[in-house]
């Protein structure tokens, strides 16, 4: 079966030949190094979005320093060591849209994906090696074109990642809307087709490409996450596309679907008007609620693989993890007008997006249950990829809790636009979802390079980070719920907000701090590149199948057949196996995981009548419970 | 293997590997899933377009144009009231170039490739007449003064009068006075969106083109099968069921 519609293209898989420099390390089609290079262009953009946030943060502790390094660094965006307010504007909207869209959407899912989908649900490749080529490469071609946007002369886009009309409509509107904002769009657009590429790619591999008995409920769960990712991002950023296209039309063609009447010194700015700005924010955040999914969603799956096998347990719910990633991307796409409570949205319609959004909640905490109901009892590897993964599991709890807050309307009214919603969503999405990340890539690593990265440094990395994430977006809280405006260049003119100069200090402080662990992490990843310590086959005695290839991975990934599949991917301490994991290619030698695989093998009639017996309730408890098993 | 195992791999046949669910190869369905993604595009600036238009609607000062007084022309008459005429026939075409479409996709089941490439060379230049009467519909309008930044085909209030008492093949001539500068969004999203749908009809034309003369080549004789004369087709009708969308919300509504 898919070895037919395989075999079409990776002919050449079995005779493993030798490419050329370019073949292999730049334009390769090979989805392990294709997921090399968007991890490593990830970690690159991470960096520097990274050092954009301590800039900003410098600026909101000391506001009447003076830095002399940064004249040295940034020239003319700060004048005698203090940053210009136009390019704090710009780093915070630069730094917001690398985080969301190069590191977390590109750099996660584009990592992950790439690297597991081919290799867990067993194929050779994905389904079309050279558009996967083509999705790294607009990718790589988008980040240029971003990073490019930071040296003109007026600077790069600064209306916020959001680049809400008219800031990023009228090209005159403050110095950052002009070239930077085209320059963002450019970027923007490329990184959708980049997107689209990819997405199209991992669904139909995931559809078309799995090997012999992998059932879409053997799937193992980061692969279910993939799968919801790229459905999401294909549905989504469409959408964001077409309002890409009617502002990129506002700004050089002069029309005005986003702009109404704007009046500067008594007289209309505009030849033209009629239009509503909050056309753009409707469409923008039908993209943008999503995203918050498609970034988080592959960082759950991660989460899931990880714990399950370093807790030596199966996972708790397969199937309500599946239906609750499920329900998790229906909702995503109902809920965007929960970003927009103080537009004037009709207060009925306010209501709807209020309900949808607490649903959310309910599938969100699924996971989170499952999750530590697998941890509970478990004999627990402390692994740095397995602490990143119980990390993300409390930041997604402490993020979480407040979106409860945030998600009524009531609520958000005061705290819209204030640190609270910074604190929100930087540990529900973004903490969580580097967590998620980097747990992946301490996991995944001996699969990537064939070598371990140093546990030392991993863990003083993972506590270092995770304190620091604390540190920086817990206190987030107080000054957002004392009306601290988010935006704002520095709070010396607005004596109210003088108390909480001293917990800025401490923010950033504690943000150079997470920033110095993040180095520990680059030169570890690099170092144990090429000096790490040789890892074997399975380091983490793991079942499913990307672990069965060889170590050194060759073009193919398997030498000769492609396993074949027999069970679901959590068969960990078997009490009936004397190992306590069974990978996805062992035999099933009579038995078969009933949650997984509908008992096939007649069962015994008498057995059968005890079943009977129970009610349908106590059943249902049993396997609640895991009396069951 | 097992007995055991076999008996299983007959039980759950449907989601077990392989091409299933949905028994196309990865190539269609990559096809089906970009134009999912292309329909949520289109459905973006329809939804757009349905959001300016309905502010405007009930809105005196400056009322939305009626659509059978501004794409009124045909070639070669001039100033005889046919409203649609011209748009209708743009739709028949595209339409009809649909249904070669079909008929070339099934002549690729019957492996014929004669056939094929007729009915694959009627279809691009049902595609090229198509963009050719999109091309004489925008000078048309452009001749007329639309702008993306201006429209001048709302009518007043006299001029409202005048368009009821106009019936088919009357002769028209607009006053002074008849018809004023309305809502600029008119005529900009109808660039826009036209325009957009024009490019995808002529990516459509490339592909086809591409096909075409790989069809003739012999390629997919010897491949054995026409599965890329389907995949175009496929992205071939969902152009032509935009268009259905578009022509519905600009000229009808």
């Amino acid at each position: 079966m898919s070895n037919v519609s395989s075999s079409a293209v990776h002919h050449e898989a079995h005779e493993h030949h030798e490419e050329g420099f370019i073949r292999k390390y730049i334009f390769s089609m090979d989805h392990k190094m294709i997921s090399k290079q968007f991890l490593i262009t990830g970690i690159i953009m991470g960096m520097i979005g990274m050092i954009m946030s301590l800039l900003f943060r410098m600026q909101l502790a000391w506001p009447n320093e003076s830095f002399g390094f940064l004249s040295t660094l940034l020239g003319k965006w700060a004048p005698d060591g203090k940053l210009d307010p136009n390019f704090y504007l710009a780093l915070v909207t630069i730094h917001g849209t690398i985080m969301v869209f190069y590191v977390l959407t590109a750099g996660l899912s584009g990592t992950f994906s790439n690297l597991l989908i081919p290799y867990q649900v067993g194929a050779r490749d994905m389904a079309s090696p050279f558009m996967n080529m083509l999705s790294y490469w607009f990718f790589f071609m988008s980040s240029v074109v971003l990073l490019i946007s930071l040296f003109v002369e007026t600077g790069p886009a600064s209306g916020g990642w959001t680049i809400y009309p008219p800031l990023s409509a009228l090209p005159e509107a403050m110095p950052g809307s002009g070239s930077g904002m085209t320059l963002w769009l450019v970027a923007i657009i490329l990184f959708i087709a980049s997107s689209l590429l990819g997405g199209i790619n991992y669904i139909s591999t995931i559809l078309n490409m799995r090997t012999k008995g992998m059932s879409m409920n053997r799937m193992p769960l980061t692969i279910w996450a993939f799968f919801f990712t790229a459905i999401l991002g294909l549905l989504a950023f469409p959408v964001l596309l077409g309002g890409g296209l009617l502002l990129i039309f506002d700004r050089s063609f002069g029309t005005s679907f986003y702009l109404s009447d704007i009046w500067v010194n008594g007289v209309g700015a505009l030849n033209n008007t009629g239009g509503s700005p909050i056309l753009f924010q409707h469409l923008f955040w039908f993209l943008g609620h999503p995203e918050v999914y498609i970034i988080l969603m592959p960082a759950l799956g991660i989460t899931s693989e990880v714990i399950a096998t370093n807790a030596r347990k199966p996972i708790f719910g397969y199937t309500a993890m599946v239906i609750s990633l499920l329900g998790i991307s229906f909702l995503s796409f109902l809920v965007w007008g929960h970003h927009m409570f103080v537009t004037g949205m009709n207060p009925f319609l306010g209501e709807v997006f209020m309900i949808l959004t607490l649903i959310i909640a309910v599938p969100s905490a699924v996971k989170t249950f499952n999750y530590l109901a697998t941890l509970w009892k478990g004999n627990i590897q402390f692994t740095p990829g397995m602490l990143f993964a119980i990390g993300l599991v409390s930041l997604f709890i402490s993020g979480g809790l407040t979106g409860i807050f945030l998600g009524n309307a009531t609520l958000d009214i005061n705290l819209h636009d204030t640190y609270f919603v910074v604190a929100h969503f930087h540990l529900v999405m973004g903490s969580a979802a580097i967590f998620g990340m980097l747990a992946g890539i301490y996991h995944w690593f001996p699969r990537m390079y064939g070598r371990y990265m140093n546990n030392t440094l991993g863990y003083i990395h993972f506590w270092v980070t995770f304190a620091a994430a604390y540190l920086v977006f817990f206190p987030m809280h107080f000054m957002g719920i004392a009306g601290v405006p988010r935006r704002y260049y520095q709070f010396t003119l607005l004596p109210e907000f003088g108390i909480w100069m001293d917990v800025n200090v401490l923010i950033t402080i504690a943000a150079i701090v997470g920033g110095s662990a993040q180095v520990i992490f680059v030169w570890n990843f690099f170092y144990s590149i090429f000096k790490g310590k040789k890892a074997p086959q399975n380091p983490w005695k793991s079942n499913t199948l990307e672990w069965t290839a060889p170590v050194e991975r060759i073009h193919g990934n398997w030498e000769g057949d492609i396993p074949t599949v027999y069970r679901w991917p959590y068969d960990y301490s078997r009490p009936d196996s004397e190992e306590d994991f069974i990978p996805q290619n062992v035999p099933d030698e009579g038995h078969s995981e009933e949650k997984v695989a509908p008992k096939t093998a007649p069962v015994a009639p008498e057995h059968k009548e005890v079943e009977e017996d129970n009610s349908v309730s106590f059943s249902i408890l049993k396997r609640l419970f895991g009396f069951a098993r | 293997m097992s007995t055991h195992a076999a008996s299983q791999e007959t039980n759950q046949s449907v989601w077990r590997g392989g091409v299933s669910p949905f028994n196309v190869s990865y190539g269609k369905l990559m096809m089906w899933i970009f134009l999912l993604s292309d329909a949520f595009t289109f459905s973006s600036l329809l939804i757009a377009y349905g959001t300016q238009r309905f502010s405007f609607s009930g809105n005196v000062d400056t009322p939305w144009p009626m659509p059978d007084m501004v794409f009124n022309h045909f070639p070669f008459i001039h100033h005889v009231h046919l409203p649609l005429f011209f748009v209708s026939l743009m739709t028949f075409i595209l339409i009809f170039s649909s249904v070669t479409m079909v008929l070339a996709v099934e002549a690729g089941h019957r492996k014929s490739k004669s056939e094929v490439a007729k009915y694959m060379l009627m279809t691009i230049l049902g595609g090229f007449a198509f963009l050719g009467c999109q091309a004489w519909e925008w000078t048309q309008f452009i001749g007329d003064g639309a702008r993306l930044d201006f429209n001048k085909f709302s009518l007043t209030a006299e001029g409202m009068k005048y368009a009821e008492g106009l019936s088919l093949f009357d002769k028209y001539h607009w006053d002074e006075g008849f018809r004023m500068s309305g809502p600029a969004v008119f005529s900009a999203l109808f660039f826009l969106v036209t325009g957009f749908h024009g490019f995808h009809v002529f990516s459509g034309v490339v592909l086809n083109i591409i096909i075409y003369l790989n069809v003739l080549k012999g390629t997919y004789e010897k491949r054995g099968h026409y599965e890329m004369v389907e995949k175009v087709g496929l992205y071939w009708h969902f152009v032509d069921l935009v268009w259905v969308f578009v022509f519905t919300f600009f000229y009808l509504i």
